[in-house]
C-alpha cells in the first residue's frame, strides 16, 4: 500500500508494539503530528523536549520497553541531547525521531537546522539520518531492533520533512538482519566450565552485580545462583533491585556511598564475580586497591567493558541471564563459604548502615525509611541526582528489578520527576514516588503541567535542604566549607504545585512525616510533598573520590 | 607502540565520523587513516595505524571499534604476517650538479621522478614505512621543499 513517511513511521511503531511516546511538535514534524492526530497510540505533550527523553527514558527502565520520543528540528532535537546521552550511559533502550529540514536544504544553515547525527553520534548506540522514504521502514525496524538487543541503548532516527511527505509503498520487513551486529549472547563454554571450577576453589567469593542483571532481567536466576554458592551479593546504583535487599545474602550497595560491609567484604574475598557491572571509578575508588586479593570472573554482554579497566581472569561474553544458568548447570559441587559468612556477619556487626537520629529536624534517611513502610517496599522509586539519590539507593528496601530508577552514568539532575512520569504510564496501578532534591526537581518542574493534564498522578518527595546538596557537602569536607554557590533559596513549593493544579504538602515536623506521605498517596491526584530536612545531613559512609574502598569516612564516630 | 589495523567499514553516510569521533572521544591516536573502496561496493577498508601506550589500549580500541554498528570487522596486522605499503610525493631541488647523485639514490628504491622543471623535481616514491624513511634521508642532502605521504595501507598474506 502506498504511504506518506509520515504514515510509516506510525505504523512502524505500532508493528513494534509501541503504546505510549513522548514529544513535543514544531515546524519540520508537522507532517508527523497530522499523523499522531489519526492514531490511538497514546502520545503525552510533555512541557520540555528534555522531559520527554526521560520520560521514555523512565517508561523503558520500568516496563524494560523501548521508551519513544519526538522532537522537532534545531531546539527540538538538542533539547533531547541530555535525555539522549543519560539513555547511552546506562544502556537504556529509547528511539528518538527527529524531525529535520527538508532534505534539499540540509548543509544551507536552513531555518532550525542543527547537525542532528553529528551531535549525538557520540550519545547513540547509533544514529540514522533517512534521506529517502523508500529507507524508513527498514531504518525504523533496524533502529528498535539496536536499541533493544545486545548491551541496549538510544537510537535516534532524523527524518527530513520532505520525506515525511513523500509517498512510497509500505513493506514492513519481517526479518532484520544487520550483517555488521551479531551481539553474544551465549558464553563461551570452555570459559564457562573454568569459571565454574574457579567458583568451586575460593573461599571468599561475592558476587558484584550491576544494570546488566535488570536489562538481562537475570533476577531470579542471579538469586538462585547466589544461594546455590552461598556467596554474599553487592551491587551497583544500576544494579539495585536485582537482588532482593531483605536477603540474607545481601551486602547492599558498594563503592562511594556503598555499605561498609559491601567495601569490606570486596577487600577481603578472593573471587569476585562481576555480573553485567562495568567497574566504574565511583565503585572501584581507587583501582589498585579494589579487590586486591581476588580473582576476577566477568560477566558482560559488551566485550569492551571487559579488562576496561581492572585485570579480569576469566572474561565470559554474553547474556547475564544464559549465563548464570549456564554456570549453575556447571556446578556440580559448591564452595564451603560457612566461615566466609560468619566473617560477612561480623563486618555487618562492625560497620552498620546508620545515621543520627537525635533533634528534632526531620533526617531524610528517616522520610525514605517511612516512604519505604508506607508503600511496603512495592512503589516504583525513581530519584533526582544529589544526597536525595544516595538516600534513597541507601534507605529503601527494594526487593524487586526495576522498582529503582536513576540516572546513574550521567548523574542528570531533572531525571527523576520526568522519568516518573513514563514509569507511572508503564505501570498505572503502582504508585510512583520521585525522591528529589530542591535543586533538582526545579530543572523539570514544568512537567507537573503535563502530569495534570494527562492525569499522572505521580508523587514527589522533595528533601529540601535548602542546599544543593551533595556538592556542598564535598565543600564541606574538601573545600573548608566554602559553600561557593551552593545555598538555594525559594521557591514555595506548595503554591508553586497548586499553581499547576497539583497538590502540595509541606512537612516540617518529624511527626508529621508518615502522614504526610499517606495523604500524598490517598490523594487522586500529582501530590508534590517539601520535606523540610536537615539542612547540613550528609551522606555517610563516603569514600573519598580516587581513595580505597576500604577507606570510608564514618560520619559517625 | 604503532600497530597497524584495518577496518572493514559499511559504506554509508557519515562511517568515517564515527570511527574518527570514535578516536577523539576516548583520546586514542592516530598516526595515519587511509580509506578506500572495496571490490564491493557496499564495504569500505580503512586502514589504521593506531598508537598505543600497551596491549590493553590497543585492545580496547578493537573492541571499541568492533562496537560500531557499521562495522564488519577488524584486524590487526600486529600478529598477522603481511604486505603493506605506502607513498610518498617528494619535490626535491634538483641542480644540474646532483641530478646523477638522486639518481643512483633512487636506484636503490621503488622511486623514480615523475615530474620536473626548472630546479625542481618530484619523485614518487613506494615502500614500507622504513625505507621511506631512509630514502627520505638520503634525500634530504639535496633539499627537500615539499612532501606528502599517504599513510599506510596493508594487506595480508595468503587467504
Ligand atoms: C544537570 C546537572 N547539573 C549539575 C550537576 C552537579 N550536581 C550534582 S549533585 C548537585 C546538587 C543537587 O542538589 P539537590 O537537587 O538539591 O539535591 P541534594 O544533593 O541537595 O539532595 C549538583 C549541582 C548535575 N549532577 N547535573
Ligand atoms: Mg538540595
Amino acid at each position: 500500500m502506498k504511504m506518506t513517511g509520515a504514515q510509516i513511521l506510525i505504523e512502524c511503531l505500532k508493528r513494534e508494539g509501541v503504546e505510549v511516546m513522548f514529544g513535543y511538535p514544531g515546524g519540520q514534524v508537522l507532517p508527523l503530528f497530522d499523523k499522531i492526530y489519526d492514531t490511538d497510540i497514546k502520545f503525552i505533550l510533555v512541557r520540555h523536549e528534555q522531559g520527554a527523553a526521560h520520560a521514555a527514558d523512565g517508561y523503558a527502565r520500568a516496563t524494560g520497553k523501548p521508551g519513544v520520543c519526538i522532537a522537532t528540528s534545531g531546539p527540538g532535537a538538542t533539547n533531547l541531547v541530555t535525555g539522549i546521552a543519560n539513555a547511552f550511559m546506562d544502556s537504556i533502550p529509547m528511539v528518538a525521531i527527529t524531525g529535520q529540514v527538508k532534505s534539499y536544504l540540509i548543509g544551507n544553515d536552513a531555518f532550525q537546522e542543527a547537525d542532528v547525527t553529528g551531535i549525538t553520534r557520540p550519545i547513540t548506540k547509533h544514529n540514522f539520518l533517512v534521506k529517502d522514504v523508500k529507507d524508513l521502514a527498514r531504518t525504523m525496524r533496524e533502529a528498535f531492533y539496536i536499541a533493544s538487543t545486545g548491551r541496549p541503548g538510544p537510537v535516534l532516527i532524523d527524518v527530513p520533512s520532505d520525506v515525511q511527505m513523500a509517498e512510497t509503498e509500505y513493506i514492513w520487513p519481517e526479518r532484520v538482519e544487520i550483517r555488521s551486529y551479531n551481539p553474544t549472547y551465549f558464553g563461551h563454554p570452555g570459559q564457562i566450565k573454568k569459571a565454574a571450577k574457579m567458583i568451586q576453589a575460593s573461599k571468599k567469593p561475592v558476587v558484584y552485580a550491576g544494570g546488566g542483571i535488570i536489562s538481562s532481567s537475570a533476577h531470579l536466576v542471579l538469586r538462585e545462583f547466589a544461594e546455590r554458592i552461598q556467596a554474599p551479593v553487592t551491587w551497583t546504583l544500576m544494579g539495585i533491585g536485582g537482588f532482593p535487599a531483605t536477603n540474607k545474602l545481601s551486602l547492599g550497595m558498594l563503592g562511594m556511598h556503598g555499605t561498609g560491609y559491601a567495601n569490606h567484604a570486596i577487600t577481603a574475598s578472593d573471587l569476585i564475580i562481576a555480573v553485567g557491572a562495568r567497574f566504574d571509578d565511583r565503585v572501584t575508588g581507587r583501582l589498585d586497591a579494589f579487590a586486591p586479593k581476588a580473582k576476577v570472573i566477568h560477566i558482560d554482554i559488551d566485550p569492551s567493558s571487559i579488562s576496561k579497566n581492572i585485570r579480569v581472569d576469566i572474561p565470559i561474553v554474553g547474556d547475564a541471564r544464559n549465563i548464570l544458568g549456564e554456570l549453575l548447570e556447571q556446578m556440580k559441587k559448591t564452595p564451603d563459604t560457612s566461615s566466609w559468612l560468619l566473617e560477612i556477619d561480623a563486618l555487618k556487626k562492625k560497620y552498620p548502615m546508620r545515621y543520627n537520629k537525635d533533634g528534632n529536624k526531620i533526617k531524610p534517611q528517616y522520610v525514605i525509611e517511612q516512604i519505604d513502610e508506607v508503600t511496603g517496599g512495592n512503589a516504583i522509586i525513581t530519584t533526582e541526582v544529589g544526597q536525595n539519590q544516595m538516600w534513597a539507593a541507601q534507605w529503601y528496601k527494594y526487593n524487586q528489578p526495576r522498582t529503582f530508577i536513576s540516572s546513574g552514568g550521567l548523574g542528570t539532575m531533572g531525571f527523576g520527576f520526568p522519568a516518573a512520569m513514563g514509569a507511572k504510564i508503564g505501570y498505572p496501578d503502582k504508585i510512583v514516588f520521585d525522591i528529589a532534591g530542591d535543586g533538582s526537581i526545579q530543572m523539570n518542574i514544568q512537567e507537573l503541567a503535563t502530569c495534570i493534564c494527562n492525569k499522572i498522578n505521580v508523587k514527589i518527595a522533595i528533601l529540601n535542604n535548602g542546599y544543593l546538596g551533595m556538592v556542598r557537602q564535598w565543600q564541606e569536607l574538601f573545600y573548608k566549607k566554602r559553600y561557593s554557590h551552593t545555598c538555594l533559596t525559594g521557591p514555595d513549593f506548595v503554591k508553586l504545585a497548586e499553581s499547576f493544579g497539583a497538590a502540595g504538602i509541606r512537612v516540617t515536623k518529624k511527626e508529621d512525616v508518615r502522614q504526610a506521605i499517606e495523604k500524598a498517596i490517598a490523594i487522586d491526584n500529582t501530590v508534590l510533598i517539601d520535606f523540610h530536612i536537615e539542612p547540613e545531613e550528609n551522606v555517610f559512609p563516603m569514600v573519598p573520590a580516587g581513595e580505597a574502598i576500604n577507606t570510608m569516612i564514618e560520619g559517625l564516630a | 607502540m604503532k600497530h597497524t589495523i584495518s577496518v572493514l567499514v559499511e559504506n554509508k553516510f557519515g562511517v568515517l565520523a564515527r570511527v574518527a569521533g570514535l578516536f577523539s572521544a576516548r583520546g586514542y591516536n592516530i598516526a595515519s587513516l587511509a580509506v578506500s573502496e572495496t571490490l564491493d561496493a557496499s564495504i569500505s577498508y580503512m586502514t589504521i595505524v593506531v598508537d598505543a601506550k600497551d596491549e590493553t589500549v590497543l585492545e580496547q580500541i578493537k573492541k571499541q571499534l568492533n562496537k560500531l554498528i557499521d562495522v564488519i570487522t577488524v584486524t590487526d596486522f600486529t600478529k598477522k604476517t603481511h604486505v603493506e605499503r605506502e607513498l610518498a610525493l617528494v619535490k626535491i631541488n634538483y641542480v644540474a650538479k646532483d641530478k646523477a647523485k638522486i639518481a643512483s639514490v633512487l636506484k636503490k628504491y621503488v622511486a623514480k621522478i615523475v615530474h620536473s622543471k626548472a630546479n625542481t623535481a618530484i619523485i614518487e616514491a613506494v615502500g614500507e614505512e622504513e625505507q621511506i624513511k631512509a630514502l627520505l634521508e638520503s634525500l634530504g642532502k639535496f633539499g627537500i621543499k615539499e612532501l606528502i605521504r599517504t599513510g599506510k595501507i596493508a594487506i595480508t598474506i595468503g587467504g
